[in-house]
């Protein structure tokens, strides 16, 4: 007898399948990567872009974790439990604003270890509640001192504690680029069927820039690296740093970016309602500030007349900010 | 300005270039708005980077009188007097700070 197909029922295609049978790895761990590429082309049409240059989003929040730190942290994960450091009882501590954690918890629920995480006493309180339900413990520090203020208290933890801590340290740590060399900068060419011109990416441990960057710039160097920064130190976009006055994350390589765009936290909040409600995609700060950076490029090509495929990442999505004046 | 007496602000780490690297500074004044024109006097350019044009704070700051936060209490036009304790934080998500 023939199998009845239903045209309402929507079939899964074999790529969006993750595991199954002769994989041991939990399912949190199986989803992470291979993220959607979103056509942004409703929006990009109404900002008065031509179509011969579109705008993409990598789709990030479809993550296990919600967020791209989910490949970063695995990447992180695997490698201290290759080289012994995970798996002996030992913590692993790190400092976040709070998605880096979240990852870190998820994968400690998963694998099976204990997950500490420093972060400042103003992360929102949603965040907080995730972490908790994954079961880490949390430790405030000064909302005062910012991220620049966790660093530290996570560092001078780890120094004191040796033996009991695994410091993770993304912002120092090869294998959070690396992750992103081995698969967010995989699926950018494969996605755009080698077409990408550009690639927009805020800057925080700068991690996806540098290891997805570097990817394509093997690909193809002619591929502008945009990275995006918030305009001033004092900002509300999470996640992003403003480098001139931050502790500069070891991994970042300043050689990479071909573009350095600063973005209003007033502009990045402006974008991300702005997608919203044309694209109906829910997402968080620092993607309004990736889309309005892309805009900016966008911009730039039309006015010359060039094409372009520009991808923007989206790093997570807005669930997390409800408690902010982002959606009042 | 009977109750105007010595106010503490507390300062983030972003805003201490304005205030020479000091982060707790003192002020004055009967409300936030008051408080806020007395520090741009000893500061200048401090104000502009809490509040936007029309003198209301800026989306992505959490202004707190005592722990509170005034978005929760009367905005800019919170009382404030002597002894008490503002603290300026980034919104980074909307937290509290006890």
């Amino acid at each position: 007898m023939a199998v009845q197909h239903h045209s309402n029922i929507i079939e899964l295609s074999p790529e969006r399948v993750y595991g199954g049978f002769g994989s041991d790895d939990p399912a949190a761990v199986l989803a992470i990567g291979n993220t959607p590429l979103l056509s942004l082309r409703r929006f990009a049409r109404r900002t008065g872009l031509p179509d011969s240059v579109e705008l993409w989003l990598k789709a990030e929040w479809a993550n296990p974790g919600g967020s791209v730190k989910d490949r970063p942290a695995l990447g992180i994960v695997r490698d201290g439990i290759a080289s012994g450091q995970i798996g002996n009882g030992r913590v692993l501590l790190d400092a976040t604003s709070g998605n880096t954690g979240i990852a870190y918890a998820m994968l400690g629920a998963a694998f099976g270890f204990s997950v500490e995480l420093v972060i400042p006493e103003n992360a929102s309180e949603e965040r907080k509640a995730i972490l908790k339900a994954y079961g880490a413990n949390v430790v405030l520090s000064d909302p005062y001192e910012g991220s620049n203020g966790a660093i530290r208290h996570a560092r001078a933890l780890a120094a004191d504690h040796p033996d009991f801590y695994f410091y993770a340290d993304q912002y120092s740590n090869p294998a959070n680029p690396a992750a992103h060399f081995a698969t967010t900068g995989p699926e950018l060419w494969r996605q755009t069927s080698r077409g990408i011109t550009h690639f927009v990416a805020g800057l925080g441990t700068t991690g996806t820039l540098v290891g997805a960057g570097r990817f394509l710039k093997e690909c193809d160097p002619g591929i502008q690296i945009v990275a995006v920064q918030p305009a001033e130190s004092f900002h509300g976009i999470e996640g992003l740093k403003h480098l001139p006055t931050a502790i500069v994350p070891s991994i970042y390589d300043e050689t990479l970016p071909d573009v350095q765009i600063g973005v209003d936290t007033e502009d990045a909040y402006a974008f991300t309602r702005e997608i919203a409600k044309v694209e109906g995609l829910f997402t968080g700060t620092s993607t309004g500030a990736a889309v309005a950076a892309a805009v900016r490029i966008a911009r730039e090509l039309a006015d010359r007349g060039e094409p372009g495929v520009i991808v923007a990442l989206a790093p997570d999505g807005g669930g997390k900010y409800l408690s902010t004046e982002l959606w009042s | 300005m009977s109750d105007s007496g010595t106010i503490t602000v507390l300062i983030p780490a972003p805003l201490r270039r304005y205030t020479g690297g000091v982060s707790k500074v003192s002020s004055s004044g009967s409300n936030v708005t008051e408080v806020l024109a007395s520090l741009e006097s000893s500061y200048p350019g401090l104000r502009d980077r809490i509040v936007e044009e029309d003198g209301e704070i800026r989306r992505f700051v959490n202004v707190f009188v005592n722990g509170q936060n005034v978005r929760k209490l009367e905005g800019v036009a919170t009382a404030t007097s002597e002894g008490d304790e503002i603290g300026i934080v980034p919104a980074m998500a909307g937290g509290t700070v006890a």
